[in-house]
């Protein structure tokens, strides 16, 4: 069919050149889309390329930065940072894991019924992961392990540190704790700044200042392979890796008086109460203690379910801060702030004297009010009825002022709202001011004299808690000055050891009350101790120093309303609590106190003892005798503000932004008022 | 005068010496040159992608010098000796694949290899230039361009073993021996309109099988087809790769030091994905130099094989030059993103197998057609 084909060299040769040289054009072509496209990756989008590479292999890891000590006054430290060591494993260098795991039993280091929930723990993480094995290991049994690490390829011990209270549950109320990081904390850190870091404030000064103490982690970059495992020889790949060091978080100064503070706790023991004693003239606190207390290193490096539980199912509720919580009626010891109100207002004639029984009827009706124990005050005056605590005068007298004013009072002696102090938790206590009035009883419906009449002896609707006590105690002491309770008096570099100090903060001074009124009711608190007839006068007598106090009983039950009180016949948890405030000296003060032992019956017999102790314990030198007024601390103010500097220093009130807390008049809007020309 | 002709030619034929050597040994100087240039910038290459790896070093000078001894010893065979052998290898290739299908080694869910005692030997391998000798071989002694009918017994001739080597399934090699074949072919002289049909239905047909897939049972049939290729899928390798390329820039972070071949995250980095490193290491530059280089060999190659006296040289000359620019194009492209992944080593520079010894073979073969030329014609 076809011609017969005969081969043409010729042709065949131009036919090969040409598709040779067809193929040579293609391949060109196609060298040239190469060279794009390489000149595309490694020019024009070179650096895009160079931040992914880079991210691929560099890992970033955290170095927490050192928690800063908590230091007290005297410059004993009351939280610190302990190194510890944890025993990590990383299984992928660990050849027979469950041998090692059970060599490691034999030698006590480790549980052997925790083996099984060991090893799903290791096998459930990476295998190049170091996973703690055990956590704090003693002394010994680090010294132990150390001379044995050869047998233990792949087991290591891990420095770590660890927040440590050297003294246990002292001042742990005012201190606080750290606990590991929960979920909630989660929502108010930067979790980026918290990286690395395992424990957060909870409670107390560790809680409030924890930006401070808690100081900025660092980082450290380390190379890693495609696998996440680190890279032990970098070489030549780690120019390019980081470190930032961490900066250590500050040291936080308090003003607490570490003697003081063991003295309280120790007086407490065994009971359930609270003691606040501050300095008046700046609102430093010297000892702030609820008992019963706890170790707040159980929570430092987790504390176990059933320590938890031990702790929250007590009836006698050790994590319940009773200095800063507890609100209470405090019986009589609201009388002076009474008194002073009273006198100010010209609703009593502090020379004239009244007839007093044991019981007073409230006008119009027949219903009685006793006195404590039914007991006759007879021919009292304003002076007297304080020193002896005659409820019947001063049922008259807060009858004769009303609710009105009476709870427009009782927030300038800082009631009704929080002190202000600078830790967290404080609860506002309750105080019937206007304002409060208007909300719960409008146009005063439901509220019966009566509610007025107890209020005059720190009963009914008049709660507050031992803090706002010994701050109340803190403004009698100044007569009218009133600063925010702190426990921080500065913070320190830990590097340079300069401190910062934090001034005071002044929020109000009653200079509406006249010297004479002052007088008057400080005199007769002076008589509570001094005069035979004055309710601490046994337990105050001889003391070497003029102390002004106040006893406080206050009642749990309608019996003991009524006066119809057995204290024996009584359950324990419904009998009295017994208040005691004082500060001493009288002229001079450089304490105030509030002490709180619940359901201990009379304040003179459970709570004024202990006062004194503690009053003594500052005040007394080893002879016995008065300590001059400036004793030597470390950790001293240069400036510390005494009644002399401030009685050139008018009212500077530098925190009358309290006004904008809610519920709260502004303090002092009356002072302002009165200084207007 | 005299004086200078006597220098000229005493230059003449001191130069001479070497090329006499080379002559002797039917070797052609700048080929070799190339192929040993290109052979010590992988084994530089090397060195760093294994990180230091000395053994794995060792075993590639091994295999160079059994493909250059192979080579040098192919290039010594009279090209009609070869010729008159073709049908024989081919015929013993279609058998040892045959053989594998029936009793091979299976290694990842493939068999591709001959247990042969102390050495494994893979058939394919031995196909990718069986094919085109029997392409050319068939073609030798026919006129050109190819009728009708021997275009349905070369279709034949390189389907067959197509077939065999896709089942084991070794998609990569099935590809690259079809190509070799059909390069044959196209130099042959297949006509254009032929070839765009044929272009045409390759494209229909993978639109055609694409449209009647999902994408989960695309990518299933693929790592079927391949399975070594993607342990960790076919993104992640091309992803690193071109971190690597990219991040390396015009002048690279320097031989030992590029971090995603040190540090792992780039898959195969001695194997398919070399050129990665070469990329990462030494930049635009490096790569521009080996590029170079393989245009060098390319260029030669075809030179030489468009000398070939006769239509079996010249053919499968030009399949030797063009089957190894396929292998550097595609391996170039499938690092860079321009091409999907397909297990395409870098020839004489990838790590392994009988790949070595397979194309420096073929540079063997096209040294012997074109230094032996003039007995022939």
């Amino acid at each position: 069919m076809s011609p017969v084909r005969i081969k043409d060299h010729w042709r065949e040769q131009r036919i090969f050149d040409r598709r040779a040289w067809f193929a040579g054009t293609v391949m060109v072509l196609s060298a040239l889309a190469v060279l794009g496209r390489l000149y595309y990756l490694q020019v024009e989008r070179h650096a895009y390329y160079s931040v992914l590479a880079q991210a691929n292999g560099v890992r970033t890891e955290p170095i927490p930065a050192a928690r800063g000590l908590i230091i007290a006054r005297d410059g004993e430290v009351i939280a610190s940072n302990r190194p510890t060591f944890d025993l990590m494993l990383t299984p992928d260098e660990v050849p027979h894991l469950r041998a090692a795991l059970e060599h490691l039993v034999k030698l006590k280091l480790l549980q052997a019924d925790a083996l099984p929930d060991l090893i799903r723990t290791i096998k459930s993480r990476e295998s190049f992961d170091s996973v703690p094995i055990r956590l704090d290991l003693s002394e010994r049994e680090v010294a132990r392990f150390a001379v044995r690490r050869y047998e233990f390829p792949g087991i290591n011990l891990s420095p770590q540190q660890a927040r440590w209270y050297p003294f246990g549950s002292l001042a742990v109320d005012a201190v606080g704790y750290v606990g590991t990081i929960s979920a909630g904390d989660l929502k108010h850190i930067n979790q980026a700044a918290y990286a690395g870091t395992a424990v957060i404030g909870k409670t107390g000064v560790e809680a409030e200042y924890e930006k401070q103490l808690h100081g900025t982690n660092g980082y450290r970059q380390i190379l890693v392979n495609a696998l996440g495992r680190p890279v032990s020889r970098p070489g030549v790949l780690a120019r390019d890796l980081h470190v930032e060091p961490p900066v250590p978080g500050q040291d936080v100064i308090l003003s607490l008086d570490l003697k003081l503070q063991r003295l309280a706790e120790k007086l407490l023991k065994g009971r359930d109460g609270a003691v606040v004693a501050l300095n008046p003239w700046n609102g430093d606190i010297l000892a702030l203690a609820s008992s019963p207390a706890f170790d707040p290193n159980l929570f430092a490096r987790g504390i176990s379910e059933k320590q938890y539980r031990a702790l929250v199912n007590n009836p006698d509720l050790p994590l319940f801060d009773r200095a800063l919580r507890a609100q209470l009626p405090t019986g009589s010891t609201i009388k002076p702030a009474i008194a002073l109100g009273a006198l100010t207002d010209g609703m009593v004639n502090p020379t004239k004297r009244i007839y007093a029984s044991s019981d007073w009827h409230l006008p119009g009706s027949d219903h009685l009010f006793h006195n404590a124990a039914h007991e006759v005050c007879g021919w009292v005056g304003l002076r007297m009825a304080i020193i002896m605590s005659c409820d019947v005068y001063f049922y008259r007298l807060a009858y004769k002022m009303g609710v009105d004013r009476i709870g427009a009072w009782l927030p300038d002696f800082g009631f009704g709202h929080p002190t202000g102090i600078d830790i967290p938790g404080e609860q506002p206590g309750l105080a019937p001011t206007p304002a409060w009035m208007a909300k719960h009883y409008p146009h005063d419906y439901g509220w019966y004299p009566g509610d007025t009449v107890i209020l005059g002896i720190g009963q009914g609707s008049f709660l507050a808690t031992p803090l706002q006590m010994a701050h109340y105690t803190g403004i009698l002491a100044t007569r009218g000055l009133s600063f925010e309770p702190r426990l921080v008096t500065g913070l320190r570099n830990p590097r340079t050891h300069k401190i910062h100090w934090k001034r005071p903060i002044l929020d109000g001074n009653l200079t509406m009350i006249s010297p004479a009124s002052w007088k008057v009711v400080i005199d007769a608190m002076h008589g509570v101790t001094t005069n035979p007839r004055g309710t601490a006068y046994w337990t105050m007598i001889n003391s070497p120093y003029p102390i002004a106090g106040k006893t406080g009983t206050a009642q749990l039950t309608r019996e003991q309303a009524n006066g119809d009180y057995n204290r024996k016949a009584t359950p324990e948890k419904l009998r009295d609590d017994s208040w005691f405030i004082a500060f001493a000296p009288v002229k001079a003060p450089r304490i105030a106190v509030a002490v709180l032992v619940e359901h201990a019956g009379w304040g003179a017999t459970a709570a004024a003892p202990i006062a004194r102790k503690i009053m003594n314990a500052y005040l007394l030198g080893p002879n016995g005798k008065l300590l001059p007024a400036t004793p030597a601390e470390p950790f001293s103010e240069p400036a510390t503000l005494t009644p002399r500097v401030l009685a050139g220093v008018p009212a500077t009130l530098t925190a009358l932004e309290r006004a904008s807390r809610p519920e709260s008049p502004p303090i002092g809007s009356r002072v302002l008022a009165s200084e207007a020309p | 005068m005299h004086e200078e002709l006597s220098t000229e030619s005493r230059t003449r034929r001191t130069l001479g010496g070497a090329a006499r050597v080379l002559l002797a040994l039917k070797v052609d100087g700048p080929l070799l040159t190339g192929l040993g240039l290109v052979a010590a910038y992988g084994l530089v290459v090397l060195y760093s992608a294994s990180a230091e790896n000395l053994p794995m070093l060792l075993r590639t000078l091994l295999r160079l010098a059994l493909g250059a001894v192979i080579m040098l010893a192919l290039a010594r065979v009279n090209p009609n000796i070869l010729r008159r052998a073709t049908p024989w290898l081919y015929a013993m290739g279609i058998l040892l694949l045959l053989a594998v299908a029936a009793v091979g080694h299976v290694y990842l869910g493939a068999k591709r290899w001959l247990d042969l005692g102390p050495v494994q030997f893979q058939p394919s391998e031995l196909m990718k230039l069986a094919v085109p000798m029997m392409c050319a071989w068939y073609l030798h002694e026919r006129p050109l361009p190819p009728r009708w009918s021997d275009l349905a017994v070369l279709s034949a001739i390189i389907l067959a073993p197509v077939a065999l080597v896709a089942k084991e399934p070794d998609l990569g090699t099935a590809m690259l021996i079809g190509a070799g074949g059909f390069i044959v072919v196209f130099l042959a002289g297949l006509r254009k309109r032929v070839i765009a049909a044929l272009l045409l239905l390759a494209v229909a047909g993978m639109l055609f099988g694409m449209r009647f897939m999902h994408g989960y049972q695309r990518e299933r049939l693929v790592s079927y087809l391949n399975p070594e290729a993607h342990p960790l899928g076919a993104g992640y390798h091309i992803i690193q790769s071109q971190i690597a390329i990219g991040s390396g820039g015009v002048f690279g972070k320097g031989w030992m030091a590029g971090s995603q071949a040190l540090l792992d995250f780039l898959p195969e980095r001695t194997t398919d994905f070399i050129f990665s490193v070469i990329g990462e290491e030494f930049g635009l530059l490096g790569v521009l130099v080996l590029l170079l280089l393989y245009a060098f060999v390319i260029g030669r190659s075809l030179y030489l094989s468009m000398q070939g006296p006769d239509t079996f040289s010249r053919l499968l000359g030009g399949s030797v030059a063009l089957t190894f620019f396929i292998y550097v194009f595609i391996n170039a492209g499938m690092t860079t993103g321009l091409v999907p992944v397909v297990g395409v080593p870098l020839p004489l520079v990838s790590y392994g197998g009988s790949s070595v010894v397979t194309v420096l073979s073929g540079f063997g073969i096209l040294m012997s057609l074109y230094s032996h030329r003039k007995l022939m014609g």
